[in-house]
C-alpha cells in the first residue's frame, strides 16, 4: 500500500512543479519537456534519481524525469562496456522500448479516436 | 459618370467616384460561438465543428461556401450575378478558401492579412465597385478554431495546454455583397493601413502586437477625413481584446485622441468571458467578419447608429517566422460604413 502512495504523491509533487513551471513562464511545452528530460539526466548523473526511483517507482520513473535518467543510464552502461562508442549507442537502446511503445500506442489511439474541439 | 476629381483623402484614404453599397451579408459560426453572446443574431449556427467533413481544413472550406450561399440567397443572386471574389483565410496557401469557393467558378482574388483580411477584402471590393469595374462583388473570410491551432500554435490531437492569455480562434465565416445598387448601408471610404512592428515577440500575446497598428490606422483615418472620434458612433477594431484593446486606448490617449467612449471591440464581444473560459477574448479573420453581419450591419440597417469605423486587425506572423526569432508585426485596414437615409434616386 505504501509503494502507492509514495508513488503518487513524488509523482504529483513532479506534474504541480512543471504546472507551476508552464503558468508562471512564458517557455513553450517543448521547452518545458526538454528541461525535464536534461533534469532527469543531470539528477541521475548526480546519484539522486535511482534512489528516488527505488522509493517512488513508477512515480519517478514515469514523468519524463525518468527518461532524463534512463537515457543517462542507457550511455553509462554503454561507455563501460564499449568506450567511446557507447555514447551514441546507448541512450537509443535504453530508450528503445518507451519510444516504441509511444510509437505504437499513439498509432493504435489514433485508429480508434477522433480529435475533437475543445470548449 | 464620375466627374474629374481627386478621390484620394489624405495620406492612406479614399473615398469612391461611384456609389457603393452593402446589400446582402451572412454570417455561419461554430457551436460556441452560437453559445456566446450574440448567438441569436447569426443566421447559422452549426452545432457539428466539423460541418460533416472529414476534417478541419475542409470544414473551414465549407464555412465559406456556406456563408456564401447564404449571402448569395440573401441578395437573391447567382453565382454568374458576381463579377469578383475577393476572399481569404489564415490556412497556409489559402487552402479553406480555395477549396470552398473553386466551386462557384466565380474569378477570384486570394487575400492574405492575417485577421485583418476581412478590412482588406472589403476595401477592395469597395474600389472594384467604387470604380465601376464590376456591378456586384462579394467579400469573405473564415476561421476555425481547430484548423488555425493546427496552422499556428498544436494540433488540437497533442492536447497542449492552452495559457488563460491566448486568444481563442473564432469558427466562422463572413460573407458581405456589394454592389451599386442603393441599400441601407453604404461604404463611404476605406484608410489602408501600414505594416507596424513595435518588436513584440510573443505569440501567445497577438493583441499587444496588432494593437500599435490599429492605433496608427484610426489616427490616419481621423485626420485624413478631418474627423473627430465622436463623428463615428463607433469605432470597431476586429480581434484586440482586453489587453490590446487597453494598449490601443493609451497609445491614442498619448497623441491626444480619445476613442475610449466609442470603442468596440469584436474579440470581446463575440464570447463571454467569464462563462465560457476564453481568456482574451476571440480571434481570427471570421471573427470580426460575423460581428460585422451578425451584429453592426442589422444596428445600421435600423438606424440604431449611422457611421461606423471598421477596423480588422492582423498580426503577420508565420510558425516559421516566429520559431527564426522574428517579432509579430500587425497591421490594420480601416473601412468606414454609413447608414443610408430614406432618399428619392
Amino acid at each position: 500500500m505504501m509503494d502507492y502512495i509514495n508513488a503518487f504523491w513524488v509523482g504529483g509533487l513532479i506534474c504541480a512543479l512543471t504546472q507551476i513551471l508552464m503558468d508562471k513562464t512564458k517557455m513553450l511545452p517543448g521547452r518545458i519537456m526538454v528541461l525535464l528530460v536534461c533534469s532527469g539526466a543531470v539528477l541521475g548523473a548526480v546519484g539522486v534519481y535511482e534512489p528516488l526511483m527505488e522509493y517512488a517507482g513508477a512515480g519517478a520513473s514515469v514523468p519524463l524525469l525518468g527518461f532524463g535518467n534512463t537515457l543517462w543510464k542507457g550511455v553509462k552502461e554503454a561507455v563501460e562496456q564499449e568506450g567511446f562508442l557507447g555514447i551514441f549507442m546507448g541512450g537509443f537502446k535504453a530508450s528503445a522500448v518507451g519510444i516504441s511503445a509511444a510509437l505504437v500506442f499513439g498509432y493504435l489511439a489514433s485508429l480508434v479516436f477522433e480529435p475533437k474541439m475543445k470548449s | 459618370m464620375p466627374e474629374k476629381v481627386n478621390y484620394y483623402v489624405g495620406e492612406q484614404s479614399l473615398r469612391f467616384p461611384r456609389e457603393v453599397y452593402i446589400t446582402a451579408s451572412a454570417s455561419v459560426v461554430g457551436k460556441k460561438e452560437g453559445e456566446g453572446p450574440l448567438g441569436k443574431c447569426f443566421d447559422m449556427v452549426c452545432g457539428d465543428d466539423k460541418f460533416g467533413e472529414d476534417n478541419w481544413e475542409q470544414a473551414e472550406s465549407t464555412l465559406q461556401k456556406e456563408a456564401l450561399a447564404l449571402a448569395m440567397g440573401k441578395g437573391k443572386l447567382k453565382p454568374e450575378d458576381i463579377r469578383y471574389l475577393f476572399a481569404g483565410d489564415l490556412l497556409g496557401q489559402n487552402i479553406a478558401t480555395s477549396f470552398g469557393l473553386m466551386d462557384y467558378e466565380i474569378p477570384l482574388f486570394g487575400l492574405y492579412g492575417a485577421c485583418s483580411t476581412a478590412g482588406e477584402s472589403l476595401s477592395l471590393a469597395a474600389m472594384c465597385v467604387g470604380a465601376g469595374y464590376a456591378k456586384t462583388v462579394a467579400a469573405l473570410t473564415s476561421s476555425h478554431f481547430a484548423s488555425a491551432e493546427k496552422q499556428f500554435r498544436f494540433p488540437l490531437e497533442y492536447a497542449n495546454q492552452r495559457p488563460i492569455s491566448a486568444t481563442w480562434t473564432v469558427t466562422g465565416s463572413g460573407a458581405f455583397i456589394l454592389s451599386g445598387k442603393r441599400s441601407r448601408i453604404r461604404i463611404t471610404g476605406i484608410t489602408t493601413g501600414k505594416i507596424v512592428d513595435m518588436g513584440v515577440k510573443d505569440s501567445m500575446n497577438m493583441g499587444a502586437a496588432m494593437a500599435p497598428a490599429a492605433a496608427n490606422l484610426i489616427a490616419q483615418n481621423l485626420e485624413d477625413f478631418k474627423r473627430k472620434p465622436e463623428d463615428y458612433d463607433k469605432i470597431i477594431t476586429g480581434d484586440l481584446g482586453y489587453v490590446g484593446q487597453e494598449i490601443l486606448i493609451d497609445l491614442l490617449k498619448k497623441k491626444k485622441i480619445d476613442i475610449s467612449s466609442v470603442h468596440e471591440d469584436c474579440g470581446i464581444l463575440i464570447y463571454d468571458k467569464e462563462k465560457q473560459g476564453t481568456g482574451s477574448g476571440g480571434s481570427g479573420c471570421g471573427c470580426s467578419a460575423v460581428t460585422l453581419s451578425a451584429h453592426y450591419l442589422p444596428m445600421l440597417e435600423r438606424g440604431a447608429i449611422k457611421r461606423i469605423l471598421f477596423v480588422p486587425t492582423g498580426a503577420l506572423l508565420s510558425t516559421v517566422s516566429f520559431n527564426e526569432g522574428q517579432s509579430v508585426p500587425g497591421i490594420a485596414h480601416g473601412v468606414v460604413i454609413e447608414q443610408e437615409g430614406e432618399r428619392e434616386s
